[in-house]
């Protein structure tokens, strides 16, 4: 699986002068390239890489939030943002919003399989509060309208 | 005063090299790399530089830990995790002016003789990895970075490590045991990352706007940045301004500013007429003030006198309408959800705190919850591996000594007070 990204695996590995450094970094990859989730398959074959014991790969995997193992995400990933500054300026709103238009829980994928709604707890952007974070990027100062538009734009990508 | 970590702070184009170079960046390396290591050390000793990452620990001094036998390796790990809820003072630097850390690293570097260093950044910032590969591509190709920096023979290598999510990564030894590939789990001190950090070897692990300040230093002189702001904590300080003001936004300003010119001054005042009702000074760790603590001046020990903490400088302004209750149950939701399950106090404890909240908060409390609340905090304050479970506590014991009418209306009458 992780054939086809051999050039940005070589560069990880000269980071660091223990290739077990480099788990987190392999993850990521592995996450990315796997409908933004871990299958067991995926870790093994990290482990084999990095000379770890499976259980190693998948011990770090379990302890880190980003990590998504076994549960394939939508296209596009929201986490939207309410720890106590999101809090204060409307995060609960936000929430409700977005699973209202999505049609779905926190913590569940659209029917499409565009989106996947999460919450996280402080994402260092609370002074543009109430944000989340749609895939890599951060949408600040968020208002219902800003959000129809940021959804209706992911939504069209193919 | 003018800025010198934020004065590129919106500014597009201000985090290429050519620009960073042009308005005087690099300037310091080259006047540092002509200095003895040693001199270097003790200029930021004299300017009486404390750790922004929030205990406050002279840099200086934390740099002269390191063994001065050039036969072992040494590494530099710049802390950019920035997890504590309220703080987003890291991010406007890396964002805007990567070369501006990037320089002040490799000052570090130099003057502690580590060939390798590593910027640990939360996995969630995205933006801000980027910026920094691409400077520090930039920062080769110019020869400030590689083998032979600036043709003085000082090799220095310099790497972004992405977090993956776990706010106990910015615990300094949490950090180093996420970068060697482990859980990150803190480890137990001594011994001290100075003797045996990354890879056993000698480790100074410094936050980013620590090592922000470290060109000023160099280039202004140790006197010019002690004579900022109180003497015992001087400098210039990033405060990360959020909640209920006209104006959230970082500000830079001089250590020591008090916390009603933050928020009236600088902040643009409360959001609506609402008025103030409580302000947590220094990330969500750091116990609340209130309205008669406003003339406090924002710096390590005055903050210390107050109960409080500067912690990474987030002041989060609650007026009128915010619960206390529900106040404390968000920051303890935190704290338990990211407990890193390695003592049982912290494990165990902080999600029993936020379950007695949340149950509090939606009006299924109990009579004696609030003593229950009480009690386990005495059972974990101080018996935990690291400071994370002191934090839940601290923030909640804040909460509890100022706002205890609260708790106890929600226990009896499931509502909120007034
Ligand atoms: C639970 C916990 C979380 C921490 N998070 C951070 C952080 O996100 N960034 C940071 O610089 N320091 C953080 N620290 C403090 C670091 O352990 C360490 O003291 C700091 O990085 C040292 O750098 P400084 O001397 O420049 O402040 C944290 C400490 C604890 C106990």
């Amino acid at each position: 699986m992780l054939e086809n990204v051999k050039d940005e695996i070589q560069g990880v590995l000269k980071k660091y002068p223990d290739k077990k450094s480099a788990v987190m970094d392999m993850l990521r990859i592995a996450q990315r390239e796997a409908s933004g989730h871990l299958t067991k398959e995926a870790m093994d074959e990290i482990a084999g890489l990095l000379g770890m014991p499976p259980v190693e790969v998948h011990a770090a995997a379990a302890f880190y939030t980003m990590c998504r193992i076994n549960m394939p995400a939508g296209k596009h990933r929201v986490w939207v943002c309410r720890n106590l500054p999101c809090s204060l300026m409307g995060a609960e709103h936000i929430i409700k919003y977005l699973e209202k238009k999505l049609g779905i829980k926190t913590g569940e994928t659209t029917h499409d399989l565009k989106f996947t709604l999460d919450t996280a707890e402080c994402l260092g952007s609370c002074g543009t509060a109430p944000m989340m974070q749609v895939d890599d990027d951060y949408f600040e100062n968020l208002t219902e309208s800003k959000i129809d538009e940021i959804l209706a734009a992911k939504g069209r990508e193919s | 005063m003018d800025k010198v970590l934020l004065k590129k702070l919106g500014d597009p184009e201000a985090h290429k090299i050519d620009n960073y170079v042009k308005a005087g960046g690099y300037k310091a390396l080259g006047m540092a790399l002509k200095m003895p290591p040693d001199n270097i050390i003790q200029a930021v000793k004299d300017s009486g530089l404390r750790g922004r990452g929030g205990a406050g620990f002279s840099t200086g001094l934390k740099w002269s830990f390191i063994p001065k036998d050039p036969t072992i390796k040494k590494f530099l790990c710049c802390n950019a995790d920035e997890g504590e809820p309220g703080t987003f003072k890291d991010r406007g630097i890396i964002d805007w002016d990567p070369h501006l850390l990037i320089e002040g690293m490799i000052i570090a570097s130099y003057a502690i003789g580590a060939a390798k260093s590593y910027i640990y950044i939360r996995g969630e910032f995205a933006l801000g990895a980027a910026r920094l590969d691409a400077a520090i591509k930039e920062a080769y190709a110019k020869g400030y970075l590689g083998p032979n920096v600036m043709g003085t023979g000082f090799n220095h290598d310099m790497f972004v490590h992405r977090g993956f999510g776990a706010y106990i990564c910015g615990e300094e030894t949490a950090l180093l045991e996420s970068i060697e590939g482990f859980r990150a789990q803190p480890r137990k001190k001594p011994p001290f990352p100075a003797l045996a950090g990354l890879y056993s070897k000698p480790t100074v692990i410094n936050n980013v706007e620590t090592l922000s300040c470290i060109p000023a230093i160099i280039e202004r002189g140790a006197k010019w940045f002690s004579s900022i702001g109180p003497e015992k904590s001087p400098g210039p300080k990033i405060f990360c301004v959020s909640g209920h003001v006209k104006k959230p936004g970082l500000y830079e300003l001089p250590m020591g500013t008090t916390l009603r010119e933050i928020i009236f001054n600088h902040a643009g005042g409360m959001l609506t007429e609402k008025p103030l009702k409580a302000v947590i000074p220094g990330g969500v760790s750091a116990p609340m003030l209130t309205e008669k603590d406003l003339d406090t001046s924002m710096d390590f020990d005055s903050l210390a006198a107050k109960g409080t903490m500067l912690g990474s400088g987030a002041v989060v302004v609650m007026d009128s309408s915010a619960c206390m209750v529900k106040t404390a149950y968000i920051i303890n939701r935190f704290f338990s959800h990211e407990s890193c399950g390695k003592c049982t106090p912290c494990r165990d404890g902080t999600p029993w705190l936020t379950n007695i909240l949340m149950r509090l908060e939606h009006g299924e409390g109990k009579q004696g919850d609030v003593e229950l609340l009480e009690g386990l905090c005495a059972n974990i304050f101080g018996r935990t591996f690291c400071p994370l479970g002191d934090g839940a506590v601290m923030a909640l014991r804040g909460a509890l000594k100022n706002f205890r009418n609260e708790f106890e209306y929600h226990a009896k009458t499931g509502r909120c007070l007034g």
